[in-house]
């Protein structure tokens, strides 16, 4: 398969051991994967088959106990936790399962906490965030804070915080673990736009019409990717 | 992200734990306002300290028999024979630099006037008392004891401001009757108000009657020697060697004791700025004993301080988690922990120092005594508070920046 576009994430060899009680626990263990600009990614496995430590991975919260991984282009294994942190602020928008918004803080203020470790915060904060709120559909909900917002108006505001900063790469992890069906229809259809706009989507998700909302599903089990179904169609094609 | 950012969101994060807050506030309030009350009125003992040299002169030289000198088998201080009229006399005509000298006796009795009674001091005093202890008369008030009361050995008394209210109320005293020890005196002046010694006795509560009538009338008759004064106050004309003169009256009084010249003398002359002095030493190692305590109470605070800090970094794991993942770095979770503490403990001592102020201002009003609140203890009060949240925050700070974002995210 020739794919002109370039890597978000490429994963050689990609491997993550734990010690814990002694005992050695191989949560990934050597893992090739590339996923490239403007995929929608579902990554699916049981629990303990290593899907959330190569999330942490790609979301650059960790670093490979060996092989290599590069997120946007950088090498984790070479990061200090500053320059981690840095990439994690201008590469990656992360979504979690319970929205993690700061309560009693409104909406707008929300979206503006990965402005404000910028270094500096820029002169257009607030336009910047009304637009990742518009993006949502919740440019008329800025000045609510998250009490006063239903569970998938959340979810947005959190989506909106993490398109804030133009990041290259989405990471949501289980991000309708916490909503009824019909709100996870209606982050999901947000997420296909988002992507059919050209954002590149990682998703985690246990539920398998959670992950037919995206264009490829990467099955882990036993720290290894055991299905990849663009792997497969490209099987199919030859 | 701004300091002030970070000051909002520490305000933010105190509100909405108003309780708690409150509560671990208490112990820096009780820190810095015992800091503020303490060093304020041990302030004001030294400058009233100040005040009685002052007041006094640092010219005053103090004479009394026996030796305080803890030297061999000495006798306490009085033990030995008292000063005569004949010594007060001689110090004033040989010692040129000499501008006065007052022989003076004490005793202790009750004074009445009419069906009341008061129990004061006495002091037997020569007239030079008025200018040596610079204590006069206002006019109005009477006159002074004169050297015609001392020869005629008058019954004339001159009684300080509170014996003058205890006795007589709003009537005016003067000229009326007062019997000392059964002894009909009358009142001819009223001493001006000299306020609280610097030992906090009240020296308005004494009377003044001529020395030869108080050895005449109230003193037990019979004593080792004739016209015997117990203590002498000598003033020193302005600019002269106080330690000359006082070598020099020493001699004296040597010679005219009987003491060898080299011995040991029985008696002791001291310069009043010196005598004074030693109990500014003792006032200030009570200050710092006071300003120990206050210490420890700002440290307990501190740790109250740190321990509510840690139970706010484990609350708020997953916010730390959260900003981790947003590109907080380590050091941006450090000072935002850092300036919550400090914010708390400089809110605290805000309010400590006010308390303390008040506390201090209360002190001064019902206890009668000198308060100084120095700008320079406010300015400790604020640096210290802060110093405390900067040193007990840092720990939970810490903690909270070296947490792994993982583990913190996934924090229940």
């Amino acid at each position: 398969m020739s794919n002109p576009k370039k890597a978000v994430i490429e994963a050689r060899g990609l491997t993550r051991h734990y010690v814990q009680g002694g005992e050695t626990i191989r949560a990934l263990d050597g893992v090739d994967v590339t996923i490239h600009e403007g995929e929608f990614v579902a990554v699916m496995g049981p629990s303990g088959s290593g899907k959330s430590t190569f999330m942490n991975m790609c979301g650059a919260l960790d670093r490979p106990t060996s092989g290599s991984i590069k997120v946007g282009g950088a090498e984790l294994s070479g990061l200090d936790n500053d320059a981690l942190a840095e990439l994690r602020n201008r590469v990656i928008g992360f979504v979690f399962q319970q929205f993690n918004l700061l309560p009693r803080t409104s909406a707008l203020h929300n979206v503006m906490l990965p402005l404000r470790y910028r270094g500096s915060l820029p002169a257009d904060a607030e336009e910047r965030c009304l637009k990742a709120l518009d993006q949502v559909e919740l440019a008329g909900r800025a000045s609510h804070s998250p009490n006063e917002l239903s569970g998938g108006q959340q979810q947005r505001v959190a989506i909106a915080r993490a398109l804030v900063n133009e990041p290259e790469l989405i990471l949501a992890d289980e991000p309708t673990g916490a909503l009824d069906s019909h709100t996870t229809e209606e982050v999901l259809k947000l997420f296909q736009r988002l992507n059919a706009a050209g954002m590149t989507i990682v998703m985690v998700t246990h539920d398998a019409e959670v992950a037919a909302y995206a264009g490829r599903c990467l099955y882990f089990r036993d720290g290894n990717i055991v299905e990849d179904t663009a792997a497969a169609k490209e099987r199919a094609a030859s | 992200m701004t300091l002030l950012d970070t000051i909002k969101i520490a305000l933010e994060a105190l509100r909405l734990n108003a309780l708690r807050t409150a509560l671990a506030m208490l112990g820096i309030i009780i820190g810095v306002a015992s800091v503020i009350a303490m060093a304020s009125i041990s302030a004001g003992a030294s400058k009233q300290i100040e005040d009685v040299i002052n007041n006094l002169g640092s010219n005053v030289l103090f004479a009394r028999p026996g030796s305080s000198r803890m030297g061999g088998r000495m006798g306490g201080a009085g033990s030995s024979l008292p000063f005569t009229d004949g010594d007060v006399a001689a110090i004033k005509q040989q010692i040129p630099e000499v501008a006065a000298v007052s022989g003076e006796s004490r005793s202790a009795g009750a004074v009445v006037y009419g069906n009341k009674n008061w129990l004061t001091s006495f002091q037997g005093v020569n007239a030079a008392f008025h200018d040596v202890r610079n204590w006069h008369v206002s006019t109005g008030n009477g006159r002074e004891l004169t050297d015609d009361d001392i020869r005629r050995k008058g019954k004339v008394a001159v009684i300080g401001q509170t014996v003058a209210r205890e006795l007589f109320g709003d009537t005016s005293p003067l000229g009326e009757r007062i019997r000392l020890k059964n002894v009909p005196f009358t009142v001819v002046g009223i001493l001006d108000k000299k306020g609280q010694s610097g030992m906090g006795n009240d020296q308005d509560d004494t009377i003044l009657v001529p020395l030869s009538t108080a050895r005449m009338r109230l003193e037990r008759s019979g004593g080792p020697v004739p016209n015997a004064v117990e203590i002498m106050l000598i003033s020193v004309e302005n600019g002269a060697d106080m330690s000359v003169v006082q070598a020099d009256i020493e001699d004296l009084l040597m010679k005219r004791r009987n003491v060898r010249p080299g011995a040991q003398p029985d008696f002791d002359v001291r310069n009043m700025a010196e005598f004074i002095a030693t109990r500014t030493a003792t006032q200030s190692t009570l200050g710092l004993l006071l300003a120990a305590a206050a210490a420890i109470s700002l440290i307990v605070g501190g740790i109250g301080i740190m321990n509510i800090m840690l139970v706010s970094v484990t609350e708020r794991t997953r916010e730390i988690g959260l900003r981790m993942a947003v590109g907080a770095r380590e050091r941006d979770i450090l000072v935002q922990f850092l300036v919550e503490a400090t914010t708390l403990c400089l809110i605290g001592g805000i309010i400590g120092l006010i308390i303390g102020s008040i506390g201090a201002g209360l002190f001064a009003k019902l206890g009668n005594w000198p308060v100084l609140v120095d700008p320079m203890f406010v300015a400790i009060g604020i640096v210290g508070s802060a110093g405390v949240g900067l040193f007990f925050g840092f720990y939970p700070a810490r903690r909270a920046s070296r947490m792994n974002p993982i583990d913190a995210l996934r924090f229940e």
